[in-house]
């Protein structure tokens, strides 16, 4: 595997992003088929309320896997990330309209490790506030 | 009922073999919307240093709904798996999945705890080639919303 990044030019403390995605009821059915996780709080807004949340709210691993786009895009290659981790603060709740929600997701170099690795720090939020905490990507860098 | 706290340590089936093909890869990718052509072409993997088309990182969760199936739903457990949501995930990869992998996963239960209300239930697996060579290590915390025995 061969990151497009070079170690030696990363420096600690720089910002990747932020970038926006959007999520959208459509995108969650799509995520349904491909993941396999058919869990009716994703599709279906009157089971969703029933069990006390305030609408569908996406995958979890949705969302986890559009803050990854953001370092997968900014290393060049997909397999230098070698370890992804994350907590989910709070659900990202998708209305059913047109616009669905809006995720904002920023990383940050938050340090350069042995083996040409970086730990980068990972923000993700709604309008509602930040949706995960302690989300970080271990990077393997050219 | 309140969730069995005797399922934690105990190591369940390995799940059947999983195939990775390329068109499965591509279909992840295009739920995610993400257009990235390692994803999708063989040549711009290579170009990269891989055999052949690779996953995304988050890949590896196609496995988990196999790998967890029998235990979340298995009764003795008492998980409300109607009020579960994500609470964490971690992912280990010694080297990136790619299409033609063969793969199988061995669940074991880490931790079950109750917790605000809620009850947690932390399982992880190793995925390995049918060969035995290690790929990935996934670690989930399954989180049932206000089912614990304290809960009000």
């Amino acid at each position: 595997m061969t990151a497009t990044i070079s170690y030696d030019d990363v420096e600690e403390g720089a910002e990747i992003g932020p970038r926006d995605f959007a999520i959208r009821r459509v995108d969650l059915v799509k995520y349904c088929g491909a993941s396999g996780d058919f869990n009716v709080i994703h599709w279906n807004q009157r089971v969703a309320q029933s069990v006390g949340l305030p609408d569908v709210i996406a995958h979890g691993m949705f969302t986890m896997a559009q803050a990854a786009r953001l370092v997968t895009d900014w290393c060049g290659d997909p397999g230098a990330v070698v370890e992804y981790r994350v907590r989910f603060s709070r659900p990202v709740v998708v209305p059913d309209n047109d616009d669905g929600a809006t995720l904002t997701v920023k990383g940050r170099i938050e340090s350069k490790l042995d083996s040409r690795r970086v730990s980068v720090f990972v923000e993700a939020s709604t309008a509602d506030g930040s949706v995960l905490t302690g989300a970080r990507a271990l990077v393997q860098l050219a | 009922m309140p969730i069995n706290t005797d399922f934690v340590g105990r190591t369940l089936a390995p799940s059947p073999p999983y195939e990775v093909s390329r068109e499965k890869i591509r279909e992840f990718a295009e739920a995610i919307g993400d257009d990235n052509p390692a994803y999708s072409s063989r040549e711009a993997a290579q170009a990269l240093g891989h055999d052949d088309v690779v996953a995304p990182p988050t890949f590896a969760i196609v496995m988990a709904m196999q790998l967890h199936h029998d235990l979340v739903r298995n009764p003795e457990l008492g998980l409300d798996y109607s009020r579960v949501v994500h609470g964490e995930q971690q992912f280990v990869h010694h080297r990136a999945i790619r299409a033609g992998d063969v793969l199988v996963g061995t669940p074991h239960v880490d931790d079950i705890k109750s917790r605000a209300g809620n009850d947690m239930l932390t399982w992880s697996a190793d995925i390995a080639t049918e060969s035995g060579e290690p790929v990935c290590r996934l670690t989930s915390t399954l989180v049932a919303r206000g089912t614990a025995a304290d809960a009000s």
